[in-house]
């Protein structure tokens, strides 16, 4: 059988890294405090001090460090985004999370061992795609972005050398990862150049007589009544008036959780699971990581009768964003 | 044992509530203001905060029926004392802001169960969010702040040949 399936769990801080680190995970992934990374939000992220500590504090418990330096720089910029790999290299980190193929070059011409990763940001979701960058720059994993079956994920694994990552647990995007263009229509801060969705400065919450409103730079997405459980202040997941008809006209808050396909993509050969939410505190990550550390545990002893507990289950549900869990894209019968 | 303590859910009656109203507000905020000068620029670093300063915060302890007042400056936090529009509020319930202080609780998940209001200049809460998280924290006990407990150690302050 391939190596154990590795967990890996985000961190927007260093409390976040040693807590999951302490709690079981086998990949810390992290960011620098600039806009090199998908979660540039105010505050967050790694210092060089901060960084360099956390790798240490890693490293002496046989846990690796990932660096995601997965947003698009632009010519003005890009001197900022090759700095950031040549202190990631420097700093001795485990690998460094690419989606900008220009970087990706750079990263192989001038750190020729440093490992790479392919970020969900790259939007590649064939093994074709995938086999390029393993070609071409020498790409050892590719995270799969959350848009495909359980049978697409397998045929993936099947047909490329390069290990694949898949989303287990978090938020979920609408599905045009690297692409979408909502953040930057609405704010003019976009996930893919500034690393932000949604940035703060652009939000705004109040308690009103008709429920919680959530604005997103003066434009009302969603009104929340009384009990009722409140998403993150995305447009995709805003509440529109489509044909005099007021609902979640692109996507419902809903977190991914795939804990019961465990076995099965244990069985088809995914190298790791990956855990979203480095905007998240030390308590979430501490809580998932715990989780997800048992149930591997579990499954990896018994796959045939692995079953997920309610104690786990209520755990994940009590941190998710909206309403419902989805296994997303992995159980849908159709392609 | 404690490892396993959870913090209760638990809310201050509300007949509790309209008494802590009529309270005075100054004390509580006194003692809110003196802690976290206290810890500026040991455990909180000023750095981060720069962006604050200038703004102006109100804390709502919903159950407790209090409202603190307090600002930011070059000198570090003051209490306030006139009403007029934060810069940033944050509201939610006692049993909650212990829970986010002991790390048991994440502020996006509270977010989620309508628990954690965040109302003004997000971007200052997420700037204070974020800056409380990256600090290393001497662990708090949350166990400590339960009922038997603190009844447990109210009795051998009162009873010290009870001992502990
Ligand atoms: S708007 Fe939605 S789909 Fe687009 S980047 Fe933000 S979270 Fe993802």
């Amino acid at each position: 059988m391939s190596a154990p399936l590795e967990l890996v769990c985000p961190a927007g801080g260093l409390p976040a890294l040693k807590t999951a680190v302490d709690h079981g995970a086998n990949c810390v992934y992290t960011g620098f405090r600039d806009a090199t990374n998908a979660r540039n939000f105010t505050g967050l992220n790694f210092d060089d001090a901060s960084i360099k500590q956390g790798i240490a504090y890693a490293h002496q418990r046989g846990v690796k460090v990932l660096v995601a330096l997965n947003t698009f720089p632009l010519t003005d910029n890009w001197l900022q985004w090759t700095a950031a790999v040549d202190k990631a290299a420097a700093f001795g980190v485990d690998a460094v999370i690419l989606a900008d193929p220009g970087l990706m070059e750079y990263a192989r011409r001038n750190h020729p061992k440093l490992r790479l990763h392919l970020s969900v940001q790259g939007s590649a979701t064939n093994y074709e795609a995938i086999n390029f960058y393993h070609q071409h720059f020498g790409i050892q994993r590719a995270v799969l972005p959350r848009v495909l079956s359980m049978a697409q994920v397998e045929h993936v694994v099947k047909n490329t050398p390069v290990e694949i990552e898949v989303f287990g647990f978090g938020g979920l995007c609408v599905m045009v990862e690297g692409r979408c263009a909502l953040s930057a229509y609405t704010t003019g801060t976009s996930p893919n150049c500034q690393g932000a969705c949604s940035p703060g400065k652009a939000v705004r919450y109040e308690e009103t007589p008709a429920g919680m409103e959530t604005r997103l730079n003066g434009i009302l997405i969603d009104r929340f009544g009384q009990g009722e459980r409140a998403g993150y202040p995305t447009l995709c997941k805003g509440r529109f008036e489509v044909d005099d008809e007021t609902y979640y006209a692109i996507e419902e808050p809903a977190s991914l959780n795939t804990l019961e396909l465990l076995p099965e993509l244990m069985r088809i050969g995914v190298s790791a699971i990956k855990i979203e939410g480095r905007q998240r505190s030390p308590a979430y990550v501490t809580q998932v990581t715990r989780v997800w550390r048992d149930a591997i545990d579990t499954c990896r002893r018994d796959p045939e009768h692995f079953k997920p507990t309610a104690a786990w289950m209520a755990e994940l549900n009590k941190v998710s964003e909206g309403k419902s869990a989805t296994l997303g894209a992995y159980n849908r019968p159709w392609k | 044992m404690l490892n396993n303590f959870r913090l209760p859910d638990f809310t201050i009656p509300a007949a509790l509530t309209r008494l802590g109203n009529r309270l005075p507000q100054l004390p509580p905020t006194l003692a809110l203001v003196t802690t976290l000068n206290l810890a500026l620029g040991r455990m909180i670093p000023r750095e981060p905060l720069e962006m604050l300063i200038g703004k102006r915060f109100t804390i709502r302890v919903l159950d407790a029926g209090m409202t603190l007042r307090f600002s930011y400056g070059e000198r570090g936090f003051r209490p306030l004392f006139d009403a007029s529009k934060p810069d940033l509020t944050i509201s939610a319930r006692t049993r909650d802001f212990i829970a986010l202080l002991a790390r048991e609780e994440d502020p996006d998940t509270l977010f989620f169960d309508r628990r954690l209001l965040m109302e003004g200049d997000t971007d200052l809460g997420l700037l204070v969010k974020n800056t409380l998280d990256g600090i290393e924290l001497p662990r708090f006990d949350a166990a400590r702040l339960s009922p038997q407990e603190l009844l447990h150690r109210l009795r051998a302050r009162l009873n010290p040949s009870h001992g502990i």
